[in-house]
């Protein structure tokens, strides 16, 4: 009867707490939706970046994350690939061999990462299959390189012509090369679409005057949530004096600090929104609980214990603040699930804007349902806060002072 | 062996450099059965008498005894306790919760007292049968009218089976013929079940059917008459 008395308590100003509702639901609404584009964008970054790219950890040569030089690249061991592909939720492990190198071709030149890799493996990572949009790519034991849409247009290359490329290689050897551009992919990452170069692992190498090295094994792992337990159980099967093997994160701290610097952004402005719908509902619980002081009253002379008087008011603010978050969810949602099947592509200003910044241009929301699940939490807790209240007004109510109109 | 018994109650309400005596060493001793009005004019100390025995309010000194206990050693909450287990309320304004039916609101009771649902659901429905309500059970306060209400408000405060019910000005709000309605239904309950009821009135149709009268004036009894 309490739930009942709680329900029928919050009709009885009906259009208050319909625009109570409305305020809350709104929060809730906005709230999920900015949050999911926003997640939706760091997820689409660290899949363009990690999970198309980089993998969510590698292996290195101990100190070659400090200093990235093809002198700190390490033997290629059949041993080691063998462990770190065997390694449980390791679905792929590919040895690169990068370096940088500078690209020239007619009277354009532009620095380039030139990376070497294992394309029949890299297939599993890149899908490089479905990102070629002009040509082939490159055999294991073919002299031609694979470059991005971005470079192309730069260069204003196409499949079948030439590329040189001009940089150090290993132990200060000089790196020169002249060759065909067998094939042009479009990569999710501007920053790959725009600068790298792929060779086979063996002519990389061979260029980098690096013969049977590499820089890294890229580990593709089944999801990202087990890239820890990946990392540990290589750790204790590596010799830690000789490699080094490290998450995404600790790989690439700027890009965990761009999301982060972002995302800042848009909690401020949540934590203002929450704060505004604060004093929304709280100007609601105030006005409830001075025009029913005297029914308190009557309920304390009758015999209700103020505990329960406070517990029937919680669980009115708690229902409001329940049915406004799920009405705000439940609005959110489809919008959600539409963008990210359908999603949005920007342009103009906005789209350099966020490419700038290395984002996509696209807008896909993220569908984590512990989107809304947060904020409805986070709303249940403001009105368990703002509870407290009427439950401390109830608790010093004198019923013969409160009944006295 | 009285029910109510209050001892050199006093009660001093001090604003300031002026004292009022709301009530001046008043005794009573109300036994088991009785169908009591407590009369007066206004500001003469009858509410303030009704709310010290209903433990709403403390007095500045004196004791109150009921049934055996001594009320003013209760603590806020075994205060509440008891008045839900041992003294039914009826207020001048009713006061029924508004958005509970008149069987919910009669039910409200037994719920703080942990009677189960079945049970309170009968006991409800019976007790506004026998205060005449039985075909409206299901309505809300605002669908009634002042008497019906008032009648609600009776089933209310003797659902829990109270050792007597305090009826602050019962009749205050309510026209000839529900006023002589509600008397009639207290004094048959009186009648039929012994229940005790105490009034504090003004209203001469009341003080008519009361069987004692306790006048008071200034917060001094002026007279104790039963009839």
């Amino acid at each position: 009867m309490y739930l009942k008395l709680a329900w029928r308590n919050i009709w009885r100003k009906k259009w208050r707490s319909l625009i109570t509702l409305g305020s809350i639901a709104f929060a809730v609404f906005f709230a999920v939706l900015m949050r999911s584009m926003q997640l939706g964008m760091y997820d689409k970054m660290i899949d363009n970046v990690v999970r198309f790219w980089s993998g969510y950890a590698q292996i290195h040569a101990k100190g070659y994350q400090d200093e990235q030089t093809l002198d700190n690249s390490m033997v290629w061991d059949e041993t080691l690939m063998q462990k770190a592909s065997e390694t449980k939720h390791v679905q792929a492990a590919i040895p690169r061999l990068e370096g940088f190198a500078l690209g020239s071709s007619g009277q354009l030149t532009k620095g380039t990462l030139v990376v070497g890799s294992d394309f029949p493996l890299e297939e599993k990572m890149l899908d490089l299959a479905g990102k070629v949009v002009s040509g082939n790519i490159p055999g294991p034991d073919d002299k031609g390189v694979l470059i991005g849409t971005g470079l192309a247009e730069y260069f204003q290359l196409e499949a079948g012509d030439t590329l040189i490329l001009l940089g150090q290689g290993y132990h200060g050897a000089s790196a020169a090369g002249k060759y065909p551009v067998t094939g042009v992919a479009k990569f999710s990452s501007i920053q790959l679409n725009d600068n790298l170069v792929m060779l086979p692992l063996k002519e990389a190498q061979w260029f980098y005057g690096a013969e049977n090295r590499v820089t890294s094994i890229s580990l593709m792992v089944e999801s990202q949530g087990q890239t820890p337990g990946v990392v540990k159980a290589l750790r204790s099967q590596l010799d830690e004096g000789q490699y080094e093997v490290l998450d995404w994160k600790e790989m690439m701290p700027e890009l965990v600090q761009t999301i982060q610097a972002d995302s800042v952004g848009g909690q401020i402005m949540l934590f203002i929104l929450y704060m505004v719908i604060t004093f929304g509902m709280f100007g609601t619980v105030l006005m409830m609980t001075a025009e029913r002081k005297y029914e308190f009253g009557v309920l304390v002379s009758i015999g209700m214990r103020r505990l329960k008087i406070a517990f029937t008011l919680f669980l009115e603010t708690i229902l409001m603040s329940v049915v406004g978050a799920l009405m705000g969810g439940l609005l959110a949602l489809p919008i959600v699930y539409y963008v990210a099947a359908h999603p949005i592509p920007l342009s103009g200003q906005s789209a350099q804007a966020m490419e700038k910044f290395g984002f996509e241009a696209v807008i896909v929301p993220s569908t984590d349902p512990n989107i809304m699940l947060t904020h409805g939490f986070i709303i249940v807790v403001i009105a368990l806060f703002i509870s407290l209240y009427p439950a401390w007004n109830v608790k010093r109510l004198e019923a013969v002072k409160a009944m006295r109109r | 062996m009285s029910i109510i018994h209050t001892e050199n109650l006093t009660k001093t309400y001090d604003s300031g450099a002026v004292k009022v005596h709301a009530l001046n060493d008043v005794s009573i001793d109300i036994a088991p059965g009785e169908f009591t009005a407590i009369v007066g004019p206004s500001g003469s100390g009858k509410t303030t008498l009704l709310n010290i025995i209903g433990g709403l309010d403390t007095p500045s000194s004196g004791r109150i005894v009921i049934d055996g206990t001594d009320i003013t050693r209760l603590s806020d909450g075994q205060m509440i306790d008891f008045r839900l287990n041992n003294i039914g309320f009826v207020f001048q304004s009713y006061n029924l919760i508004p958005v509970l039916t008149a069987r919910e609101n009669v039910e409200f009771i037994m719920l703080m007292q942990k009677w189960d649902k079945k049970k309170r659901e009968t006991r409800a429905t019976e007790m506004l049968q026998s205060v005449g309500l039985g075909d409206q059970i299901d309505r809300r306060p605002s669908q009634l009218s002042g008497g019906q209400q008032q009648r609600v408000a009776v089933a209310r405060a003797l659902a829990s089976g109270p050792k007597f019910v305090l009826a602050d000005e019962p009749t205050a709000n309510l026209d000839s013929a529900s006023t002589s309605n509600l008397l009639d239904i207290m004094a048959n309950l009186n009648a039929q079940l012994g229940t005790t009821f105490v009034f504090s009135t003004h209203d001469q149709r009341v003080i008519d059917r009361a069987r004692r009268v306790i006048t008071l004036e200034d917060g001094k009894i002026l007279s104790d008459e039963t009839r």
